[in-house]
């Protein structure tokens, strides 16, 4: 096509998709990482601490479950237990139905809001489990263990 | 690679490709799903639950499967202009939104008992219903430029390759979601030579990846043979028009 300079049409293609790719590419990671505060699920622990939320605001609170924290009410509903990112602790409330696995040391997102005197009142509670799968009568053995195991059943 | 873009080289490989695909595909998604449903441990914390990933994640992977295909096609499609790699596209757009259909239904039912919920708006959800609603659109933007005459032969229109092109960029985002936000939905179990799933689940969901795979390629071939029929019957056709219209005149 182009004869004057000598390029193939094909080549000339080929350079135009490649640099509008690029462009494309990178306008997708220029919004994804304006996005990165707006696009998040829930606030860590951490996160509600630096910037608390105004009280009654709708927010949702997401880590994990603090092991030995859990304390269950004599009403046989309510529920208190201290949700951790690791640097920072919430203590949260809840009555309700609580999903089936949620557990101490476990993920939990309590959607609810911040109380007045640093409780978090959670009105629903979603669990969120890891990416590990595990068999049942492997999950307290260590992985040397569980090597053991496997091979003796081969 | 450009040997392949030969429709009669094509058409000859995939005549036994296509049975043979789907055929290995069907016997291969149905032995994991056998041996993870019936014979396959439960999960120290999900109980019998997992076992719906045998299901899940193959759908998953091919959802996004389906539109990598669309694109890389469409790219070739737009550099040299190969009607066969605008029929590929074309004909990945449906399996491809079936697939997705079925991530989203599966991991709908799994999140119930697994979360507490049927449906968030975060990251991975939200992006994962973005692919559906893009295969939809992609599907519409075809059938429009197809039924206007565009797309030179059976291939895309231009407009249509370029939606398909446009329309990875979600396929990042959807991979990455769980790393750069926080979502309900938890990070990858199996990353590149790595996986934190026990061989016990790992093992029946590769070949239920395997075979989905294949269900797949299967489908596609089928789709592209009868775009190459539907294309042989037009100008067949058409020849047939021409041929009673100059015996007309010769009358």
């Amino acid at each position: 096509m182009n004869k004057a300079t000598g390029i193939k049409a094909k080549h000339q293609r080929l350079v135009l998709v490649a640099i509008a790719l690029v462009a494309l590419v990178g306008a997708g990671l220029l919004a994804t990482w304006a996005l990165r505060n707006q696009a998040s699920y829930f606030y860590v622990p951490a996160d509600i601490l630096a910037n608390p939320p105004e009280a009654d605001r709708a927010v949702r609170l997401g880590g994990m479950v603090e092991r030995d924290s859990m304390k269950n009410a004599a009403d046989g509903v309510t529920v208190e237990f201290i949700v951790t990112d690791g640097k920072a602790r919430v203590p949260v409330r809840f009555a309700g139905i609580r999903p089936a696995l949620f557990v101490e040391g476990s993920g939990v997102v309590a959607e609810g809001h911040l109380g007045s005197n640093g409780t978090f009142v959670a009105d629903n509670l979603l669990a969120k489990h890891d990416e590990k799968y595990v068999p049942r009568e492997m999950q307290n053995m260590t992985t040397d263990e569980a090597r053991k195991a496997v091979a003796q059943t081969k | 690679m450009h040997g392949f873009a030969n429709p009669a080289r094509f058409l000859r490989i995939a005549r036994w490709a296509t049975p043979l695909c789907l055929l290995l595909g069907v016997a291969l998604a149905a032995l994991s799903m056998g041996w993870g449903v019936f014979f396959g441990p439960a999960d120290a914390l999900q109980g019998d639950t997992v076992r719906i990933v045998y299901l899940h994640v193959p759908t998953a992977w091919l959802g996004m499967g389906g539109w990598s295909t669309i694109a890389i096609a469409s790219f070739c499609e737009i550099v040299w202009r190969h009607p066969l790699a605008g029929m590929a596209a074309r004909a990945a757009a449906l399996p491809g939104a079936v697939f997705a259909a079925i991530c989203l239904i599966t991991g709908s039912i799994w999140g119930r008992p697994a979360w507490g919920t049927w449906w968030v708006w975060d990251g991975r959800l939200t992006s994962m219903l973005v692919l559906f609603f893009l295969y939809c659109g992609y599907m519409a933007l075809d059938a429009a430029a197809r039924g206007q005459g565009q797309g030179a032969g059976q291939g895309q229109s231009r407009m249509t390759a370029l939606f398909g092109l446009v329309g990875a960029v979600n396929i990042p985002v959807i991979h990455y979601s769980v790393t750069w936000w926080n979502s309900l939905h938890q990070p990858p179990s199996i990353t590149m030579g790595k996986s934190a799933m026990a061989a016990a689940f790992l093992w029946p969901l590769l070949v239920a990846v395997l075979g989905y795979s294949l269900i797949f390629g299967g489908v596609v071939l089928a789709r592209m043979r009868t775009i190459l029929a539907d294309e042989q019957a037009e100008a067949r056709l058409r020849r047939k028009a021409m041929r009673a219209s100059s015996d007309a005149e010769g009358w």
